[in-house]
């Protein structure tokens, strides 16, 4: 079996959730998601592992079968600004923690007024279930995010994925520190399921509104910008007091590009490792449109097959390359994809 | 089983330059994907004779029915290809078309020299929408250009079959197809991407792609590959790889009898990455010209 073993089954989430965000606001964001390498998500504790055929790769990852898969919308659930779409997927492996699904609603997408939305979108997987069930998480900010947020129960959808590489397990025994903003929270839950009570889980919001987004991690610290909830700043200022606390630690991070790049920043100066689940406009999700590449040390890489997890080491900046490519954009609504 | 130029093809559908990475695919599919590989032939992403890193982000733009990219033609160069690429690309269950693209004669030569002389690629297409460093003009926008460009690199073709991709940027792509087939030309590939741009949301009066204008493609532009596909079929007897915005089999079929002989698809796989073997499926049914796909289980939609 695979190297991810038992594991793959979990769920991260990540780009999912959103892929296409909005880094505009702290967050809001990106969902994205992570990559590991090879263990990645596995280890495991399977969660939710109902997928029979688990079949990796070299590197580790669970690969999609080919088919854009039709299925059906189970249920959608409200959390403050952000929807929980709840898909069923009996024929798709169980993903890793951090890879990604693209979704496209099956009935007005690409043929209905104004023929947008017309490319599928990225999304981090939140959850996936034993009932053979996926979560995802969106912000309605675009007209494919807003398509898929009218979405009801029964309605029909295509999904094709798990797709990207997920998140790898902590280095050297250090201790997970996950940090997440806005729609960027997806991933996290599916990684903060499969490393179970060792990780410690800080969530950031604009305010109290999209802080009930913050019900979908129990047991998640909380910063809100307007301090209406939680801790009143930034999210990186917990993470700050934590490495200050223990520095043995790795961090996972999934938000907007402003919020990721502080997260790298931080990382460096504490000598932490650290794995961000990263989003960028997307118009495949496998590798064909070279679309969605990132500045990294080595040069431009594609986040869809290198991604949508890189390393903290290995990325030079986040900001502003990964926010003005996003799919679902920086421009909610308006551009690009969203 | 369908002949171009002398390559049998089990049916007509293939796919677009730089619309598919077959090995980014295997990346994320696995083996299935060369097991039921959607095309009938895989034309390559351009390859030039240095690598490129290609144009910075943002790269992509969503279109009303369709999609605007800046991608600038990344790849790792003739050396890398032909070290890296070609031996995964070899092991395809279909004939590899490259594609190819220099900004000067003698660069465009060596990169035709380079691949004529191996047994894995069964022919060659030039991508001609970019400007000869020299003249300044696009090599395929002008049909004098083009003959000049032909007249040069189809000595170093050998026997493999040299197909022109045609730019619908330009006067009239029809007259450089005539030319085309004056100078050496053995089949044609139409249409391009049509240039393009979007102002970027914040910035007045900058453009929102990393490259500054970009390539249209998908259903937006399919009714000009139509009408340039006809009007090009017209002026030769050259064979046609008809292209733009194919979305199902009725588009390939309506294709086919404006005057293509293969018809490629590429901003729809993004969308779906065995749309290809359904189009080639759907217009099986429609038209006998078109062989079945032998990929199994697509969806099959009639529109």
């Amino acid at each position: 079996m695979s190297p991810r073993g038992a594991a793959a089954g979990q769920n991260p989430a990540s780009r999912g959730a959103a892929v296409g965000q909005n880094p505009a606001s702290r967050g809001a964001a990106a969902g994205q998601n992570p990559a590991s390498r090879e263990g990645s998500g596995a280890g495991g504790a399977g969660y939710g592992s109902y997928g029979p055929m688990d079949n990796p790769t070299a590197d580790g990852r669970t690969l999609a079968p080919i088919r854009r898969r039709p299925t059906q919308l189970v249920s959608r659930r409200q959390y403050g600004p952000y929807t929980v779409l709840t898909a069923r997927d009996p024929d798709g492996p169980t993903p890793d923690p951090g890879q990604f699904y693209m979704l496209t609603a099956a009935e007005r997408w690409g043929g209905g007024e104004d023929e947008r939305p017309f490319l599928p979108r990225a999304f981090s997987v939140m959850r996936a279930h034993e009932d053979q069930t996926l979560d995802f998480l969106l912000e309605d900010v675009g007209p494919g995010t807003n398509r898929l947020a009218e979405l009801q129960a029964g309605d029909a959808l295509h999904l094709l994925g798990p797709l990207g590489k997920g998140f790898a397990r902590p280095r050297d025994g250090r201790r997970p520190i996950l940090v997440g903003g806005g729609v960027g929270i997806a991933p996290l839950a599916i990684w903060g399921d499969a490393l179970g009570a060792a990780a410690l889980t800080l969530l950031g919001f604009r305010d109290a509104a999209h802080a009930e987004g913050a019900a979908l991690i129990p047991g998640a610290r909380i910063a809100t910008d307007d301090g209406s909830r939680g801790y009143r700043g930034l999210v990186t200022d917990l993470l700050v007091a934590e490495l200050g606390c223990d520095p043995r630690a790795e961090v996972y991070a999934c938000g907007p590009p402003p919020m990721l790049d502080a997260v790298a920043a931080i990382c460096g100066r504490h000598g932490v490792p650290g794995q961000l689940a990263m989003e960028s406009g997307m118009a495949c999700g496998y590798g064909a449109c070279f679309g969605c590449v990132v500045p990294t040390k080595s040069g431009y890489v594609r986040l869809c097959v290198d991604g949508p997890v890189i390393d903290v080491d290995d990325i030079d900046r986040v900001w502003p390359a990964v926010g003005a490519g996003a799919v679902d954009g920086v421009r909610p609504a308006v551009e690009g994809f969203a | 089983m369908i002949d171009f130029c002398g390559i049998p093809l089990a049916h007509r559908i293939v796919n677009g330059s730089g619309t598919f990475d077959a090995i980014a695919a295997r990346r994320a599919f696995g083996d299935a994907i060369v097991e039921q590989f959607p095309f009938a032939a895989f034309v390559s992403k351009t390859v030039t004779l240095e690598p490129r890193q290609g144009n910075p982000p943002p790269r992509l733009w969503e279109l009303p029915g369709g999609l605007m990219n800046s991608i600038g033609l990344p790849n790792k160069g003739l050396a890398g290809y032909l070290q890296e690429d070609l031996p995964q690309l070899a092991e395809l269950p279909v004939p590899l078309i490259v594609n190819v693209m220099g900004s000067a004669r003698e660069d465009v030569a060596r990169l035709v020299a380079a691949f004529a002389e191996r047994e894995e690629v069964s022919a060659l297409e030039l991508n001609v929408s970019c400007p000869n460093v020299k003249t300044g003009l696009i090599m395929g926008a002008d049909p004098r250009e083009l003959a000049a460009l032909l007249d040069h690199v189809r000595p170093h073709a050998g026997d493999k079959p040299l197909i022109v991709k045609l730019t619908p940027n330009c006067a009239s792509p029809a007259e450089v197809a005539a030319a085309a087939e004056q100078h050496g030309a053995d089949a044609l590939s139409l249409i391009n991407t049509l240039r393009g741009m979007a102002m970027h949301p914040d910035r007045p009066g900058e453009p929102w792609l990393g490259g500054g204008t970009g390539g249209v493609s998908g259903p937006a532009v399919r009714a000009i590959a139509l009408s340039q596909v006809r009007e090009v079929r017209a002026r030769t007897e050259l064979p046609i790889v008809g292209m733009g915005g194919v979305q199902s089999g009725r588009h390939a079929v309506d294709l086919h009898r404006a005057g293509a002989d293969l018809c490629a698809v590429g901003t729809e796989s993004f969308r779906d990455p065995l749309a290809a073997a359904r189009i080639a499926d759907e217009a099986s049914m429609l038209d006998e010209a078109f062989p079945a796909n032998a990929a199994r289980g697509t969806e099959v939609v009639r529109l």
